[in-house]
């Protein structure tokens, strides 16, 4: 490829309608993938015609991620062929796919904290690109598509939306024929996720084709002219949207239809207070975290209260707050029981009945080098469950919990006790959820509860969480996935730069209501105090 | 590359066991071939430098003598490794341990009773365990790195102790020796079977039973284990970083102060200005030999002690540099640490990949549109 | 020469090593890996430099020696960590007492023998400037060299592409190699230019120095140098300050005793240590400054997904 392109947005070369007689702009024939005994991609096929918007539809470890990653060069496959406008191509590293013209953003941001806008897309471009002049590119370029972005401001300052805007605009700025999408509005609001839509229709209008991966259904029926359907690594249907319902597609994403959860009607809602915040306030631990500011909050027996709301809010500090890993302010501020702990520890509070199960699965809830008979004494060495006798850890006993819990979760493992690591994301999952759920604890606070987890897993979950509610114990869950939300709160709170939104019941919310809630008390997605940067405000409001 | 590295997806327990035995291996292979480079026959010299030492009971006491204070320091050491604390500076506190226990005898060298011997020890392991606080206290308070801290203050500990013995300490009837006086008969700790050997490696003894136990079992080793896997797990599970940061470096403090102070009662006898070979550096590499387990501190300490012996060994025979032995061991260090990767990945040949179609790379695409 | 023109030139001379060793560390920990072994790559450097000089007869070609043997040893840390994955910090450990085994080991023939010592380069008409003359300007080639690195890095490091490369390497290794950077090359590269430099600066130290070769000459150094790119945050022309801050306080020892001052000489011997500390604590008292500015894939370890 010419490498001293100079880097302008050149429209492809004329229209081009998906259903034209011209060659598909990529396919792939029999591609294959595997880890270790894992398959990840198995004899994947499918095509893709320029401007096209094309889901690949598919559960948390369906495959497409790998999929993608091998589409972008950034994974080898073992077997298979892709073909870029029918010529079979081999695609060493992502460079080589961007000389093709393949653009990709990921799902988990690949930006550099403490460079710059401008050093950070111009690492994502070809060697060739000149320093000079990029800024002013920048700026035309974002703005344009409705992205507006300073190319001097650092991006550890940045929000999670303007953080995928660079992401964005770095792919634009290599006029990529192909934009593959990864999973773009989990870390938006809904009117975020709107706004990014409009620029994609855009994209396609202009002849490029679009690889949208989901595994959220709405999204596919608005956007999507065609949609793949990945289970397990194969695909399983390639559908046309406008002739499916989500019903249909739900089907067809997870094959057999999974259970839906079953909350009983009878559950008392409205026990006594088990778990009271009242103007939890904390300052900021270091630059990069958010300051909780008057949190207040009471989750009932018997209830679940979920707060909703984008990655980046406060979420982590609440819960480390909540958990007691950071201290309140005042001993009142926090009360499990009625009896206040703010300046408890971790383990008192769980000694009042409180059980915790973080975000992070390795490194946080487990360790990843330790048995799970291990993982088990991490958090229950004090609550009397007989682990610890004197100063002596039970192992025999922690294998015992450990084997229970394994059984009633349905915790897949390949060998007896294995160390954490091994496990998938799901399993490893229940298992952590599961741990605390054995001990029947009357308070709960569980942070993104099925994050990352395939639908089995999520189900077994979510359903564990109800019948511990079911049960009279107090369930708080953080969660950034809307859906899961209004399938299993009683009430829901949304967290928005530190701040916490009353709760109101969720038959009396909805999508919008809690969208715009999340989207920020006081704002959406501003940037964090600088003066003068730009943000996406006038066009959220105008649409 | 045409190898690639996998990772496993557990700890390999076959590798674990092999890597220390692959690693010496390595070692005694490349010491032949270090030996032919320096024009010696490789044979005789390997049977001079690691069996000879072994063969007289004499030899074998040195032996013993020499690793006390390896096994001590490197029991302490694995606690502070496996806890994520990195204390380099055991030799400092074995030196200020030394200072600490000897002021006994230094100031008191009339006192004869039963009892000068054990405070020797408890001051000794006292004054080790405050020198090794200082890093933690930094640590803790300030997030300064241990490494470099800890490090730092063993060349000042060292200067101190060259200031006492050549200045307020110095022997006053010794001709101006740079050297303290020598320690009475209460102060000398003594021999168990009227060798080198003495009641040193006792202590090394029970250090490693008791830390092995308090690994092993209590709820406190399970603490040293999570918080050094994952401070954040850690935190979660209730556990303080900060309290294990003053653990590790004030238990192995202690024990490189006794180690220090059983040294120089039990074999030296006195102060001196240099009164370690480098125990304190070289107890890290015993610590790592022994994949920072205290019974595989013991063997690997006595390993150690060996190429210590052999080194002297080989000097008086062979005329080799007595320098050898830190090459040795520096050599050991590396291939452990090169080995320990089999234990976590395994390597594979990369197979040529890909579709076996006919291929393009896309250099070689023409390019589909104008440059504007 | 005036007195303080003798204790700045003294001072020039120690803070050298220091600079040139830094400097190396600052680009390496840049990249993300964290080399332990800057005292054994100097001592390295130092015994080969001057065994070097000694067999050619020609100062510069020891200097170069040294500077190859620094570079050749750093290759086994790059060979270990980042090949073999091993653990950077025990690897850097490692590396430092296999130097010091092995140069005392080498060296052992060169004790006592006098060294061939590196010539000032004077500068005609700038170096008869009163006072700064001599000072500035008619040094020996190792210290222009010195400043030319803080410059060339410097320059490197934040006007070029393959300096921003390096940096986002040390700031997301993840990222990068997403991104289609080669992550392990751009290491490997930023190791052997640390070993480079601390070979020249162990090389400065037994030919210009003290023209000699004495075991364990580097006394530390080495890592002070590490303490140093810390006390800089990583910044280049902060290791100037921070070198010369130290060398002056090196230097305080033999001057101290010079104007009969009654402290005991292990007392100054110490002082560059215990500076080190001081200067350690007071940095990384300021957490957020850390935050922003350690390289945040310091230390970690890198095996690409493939």
């Amino acid at each position: 490829m010419d490498d001293k392109r100079s880097v302008s947005l050149a429209v492809a070369d004329g229209p081009q309608r998906s259903g034209s007689d011209r060659a598909p702009l990529v396919e792939t024939i029999g591609l294959t993938k595997r880890f270790g005994e894992l398959v990840a991609c198995d004899e994947i096929s499918f095509d893709l015609n320029a401007g096209e918007i094309h889901a690949l539809l598919g559960e948390n470890g369906a495959g497409k991620s790998t999929l993608v990653k091998m589409l972008y060069g950034a994974l080898e496959p073992d077997e298979g062929t892709i073909l870029w406008r029918g010529v079979p191509v081999r695609l060493a590293n992502p460079a080589e796919a961007r000389s093709l013209g393949i653009g990709m953003v990921f799902q988990h941001f690949s930006l550099f904290e403490s460079l710059n806008v401008a050093e950070n897309i111009l690492l994502g471009l070809p060697a060739g690109e000149r320093r000079r002049g990029l800024a002013d590119k920048i700026r035309t370029i974002s703005h344009d598509y409705g992205l507006p972005l300073d190319p001097d401001a650092t991006v550890h300052d940045l929000s999670v939306g303007e953080r995928q805007r660079v992401e964005i605009v770095r792919c634009l700025l290599q006029e990529p024929q192909l934009i593959i999408m990864d999973e773009p509005t989990s870390v938006l609001t809904p009117q975020e996720a709107d706004l990014l839509f409009v620029t994609l229709r855009r994209l396609a209008a202009e002849g490029r084709a679009i690889l949208y991966i989901t595994h959220r259904l709405p999204e596919v029926l608005e956007l999507a002219e065609r949609a793949t359907i990945l289970r397990r690594g194969r695909v399983v249907a390639s559908a046309d949207p406008k002739r499916e319902s989500a019903a249909s597609l739900a089907n067809m994403m997870v094959g057999a239809k999974v259970g839906d959860v079953e909350r009983s009607v009878m559950a008392q809602r409205d026990g006594e207070a088990r778990l009271q915040v009242k103007d939890l306030s904390a300052p900021a631990s270091g630059p990069f975290s958010i300051a909780l500011k008057d949190i207040s909050l009471a989750a009932h027996a018997g209830e679940i209260v979920c707060i909703a709301g984008v990655a980046g809010n406060g979420q982590s500090e609440l819960f480390d707050a909540l958990s007691g890993e950071t201290r309140a302010r005042s001993n009142e501020a926090i009360c499990i029981d009625g009896v206040p702990c703010g300046h408890l520890g971790v383990t008192r509070r769980r000694q009042l009945g409180a059980a915790f199960v973080p975000e992070e699965r390795l490194g946080h809830g487990a360790v990843a080098e330790l048995r799970l008979s291990d993982n088990v004494v991490l958090t229950r060495h004090a609550t009397a469950d007989g682990l610890v006798r004197s100063i002596f850890v039970d192992a025999r006993t922690a294998g015992d919990v450990e084997s229970r819990v394994v059984g009633d979760y349905d915790v897949r493992i390949a060998r007896q006790d294995p160390e954490a690591r091994s496990l998938s994301g799901g399993n490893l999952q229940k298992f952590v959820v599961g741990r605390e759920l054995d001990r029947r604890p009357g308070v709960l606070v569980v942070n993104q509860p099925t994050w990352g987890v395939d639908a089995g897993a999520a189900s077994v979950i979510r359903q564990a969480l109800i019948d511990l509610a079911g049960s009279g114990s107090a369930v708080v869950v953080i969660s950034q996935d809307l859906d899961e939300i209004f399938e299993i709160a009683d009430r829901i709170a949304v967290i928005s730069r530190g701040r916490l939104s009353p709760p109101v019941k969720a038959e009396d919310a909805s999508r919008e209501s809690v969208g715009l809630l999340m989207g920020g008390i006081g704002g959406q997605s501003e940037p964090s105090g600088k003066a003068g940067k730009p943000d996406g405000r006038a066009e959220i409001h105008a649409a | 590359m045409p190898l690639e590295l996998i990772k496993r997806p557990e700890h390999s327990r076959l590798m674990a066991i092999a890597s220390p035995i692959i690693a010496i291996s390595l070692t005694v292979a490349a010491g032949a071939i270090l030996f032919a480079a320096m024009g010696h026959d490789p044979a005789s010299a390997l049977y001079f430098y690691f069996i000879d030492p072994l063969s007289t009971g004499w030899s074998l006491e040195e032996l013993v003598s020499k690793a006390t204070p390896l096994v001590l320091i490197g029991v302490g050491l694995a606690v502070c490794f496996i806890s994520n604390n990195w204390n380099i500076g055991a030799e400092g506190q074995y030196t200020f341990g030394a200072i600490a226990g000897s002021t006994i005898p230094i100031y008191f060298w009339e006192w004869d009773s039963v009892l000068v011997l054990p405070l020797m020890m408890i001051m000794g392991m006292i004054g080790g365990a405050a020198y090794g606080a200082i890093p933690a206290l930094l640590k803790t308070r300030f997030g300064t790195n241990e490494i470099l801290t800890s490090l730092m203050l063993v060349y000042v500990a060292g200067l101190f102790l060259d200031w006492l013995v050549r200045g307020p300490w110095r022997d006053p009837g010794g001709f101006n020796f740079p050297e303290s006086r020598d320690f009475s008969e209460a102060a000398i700790l003594p021999s168990l079977t009227g060798g080198a050997m003495h009641w040193g490696a006792v202590f090394a003894v029970i250090a490693v039973v008791v830390v092995a136990i308090l690994l092993a079992r209590t709820i406190k080793g399970f603490e040293v284990r999570v918080i050094g896997q994952s401070g954040r797990a850690g935190a979660f599970a209730g556990f303080s970083r900060a309290r294990m940061t003053y653990f590790a470096f004030l238990l192995s403090g202690a024990l490189a102060g006794l180690a220090g102070i059983a040294t120089v009662s039990g074999s030296v006898q006195q102060l001196q200005p240099v009164i370690s070979p480098g125990y304190g550096f070289t107890a890290i590499i015993v610590a790592f030999l022994g994949r920072l387990n205290p019974v595989g501190v013991l063997i690997a300490g006595l390993m150690l002690a060996l190429t210590y012996l052999g080194g002297e060994a080989a000097q008086v025979t062979m005329g080799v540099s007595d320098k050898l032995a830190r090459v040795f061991q520096g050599m050991l260090l590396f291939f452990v640490l090169g080995c320990d990767t089999l234990i976590l990945y395994r390597f594979r040949l990369v197979r040529s990949r890909g579709p076996h179609a006919p291929c393009v790379s896309p250099a070689n695409l023409k390019p589909v549109k104008d440059v504007p | 020469m005036t007195t303080v023109e003798a204790i700045l030139l003294t001072v020039i001379t120690a803070a050298t090593p220091l600079m040139i060793a830094a400097i190396g560390e600052l680009v390496v920990e840049r990249s993300g890996v964290l080399n332990l072994g800057v005292e054994g790559m100097m001592i390295m450097g130092a015994v080969m430099g001057f065994a070097g000089a000694q067999w050619t007869g020609n100062a510069y070609l020891g200097v170069v020696i040294g500077i190859l043997a620094g570079a050749a040893f750093s290759l086994l840390f790059a060979f270990l960590t980042l090949t073999l994955v091993a653990n950077q910090v025990a690897t850097g450990l490692a590396l430092t007492l296999l130097g010091l085994g092995l140069s005392g080991m080498i060296g052992e023939s060169f004790v006592g023998q006098p060294g061939i010592k590196l010539d000032p380069i004077v500068i005609p008409g700038l170096s008869a400037i009163p006072f700064l003359g001599p000072v500035l300007f008619s040094q020996d080639l190792i210290v222009y060299a010195s400043f030319a690195l803080i410059f060339g890095v410097s320059w490197f490091l934040f006007r070029t592409r393959a300096g921003l490369t390096l940096r986002s390497v040390g700031d997301n290794h993840v990222s990068a190699h997403s991104l289609g950077i080669a992550v392990i090359r751009v290491r490997y590269l930023a190791v052997l230019f640390g070993g480079a430099c601390a070979g020249l600066a162990g090389a400065q130290l037994s030919v210009v120095y003290t023209p000699q070769w004495i075991e364990n000459m580097t006394a530390g150094r080495g890592w002070i140098a590490l303490a140093l790119v810390v006390f800089a945050s990583w910044r280049p022309w902060r290791i100037v300050a921070g070198a010369y801050l130290f060398g002056a306080v090196t230097i305080a020892q033999f001057h101290a005793q010079a104007i009969g001052l009654k402290i005991p000489s292990q007392f100054l011997s110490s002082l560059p240590y215990l500076a080190t500390i001081l200067v350690l604590v007071l940095i990384s008292r300021n957490r957020r400054l850390t935050l922003i500015n350690t390289p945040a894939a310091l230390g970690k370890s890198f095996v690409a997904e493939r």
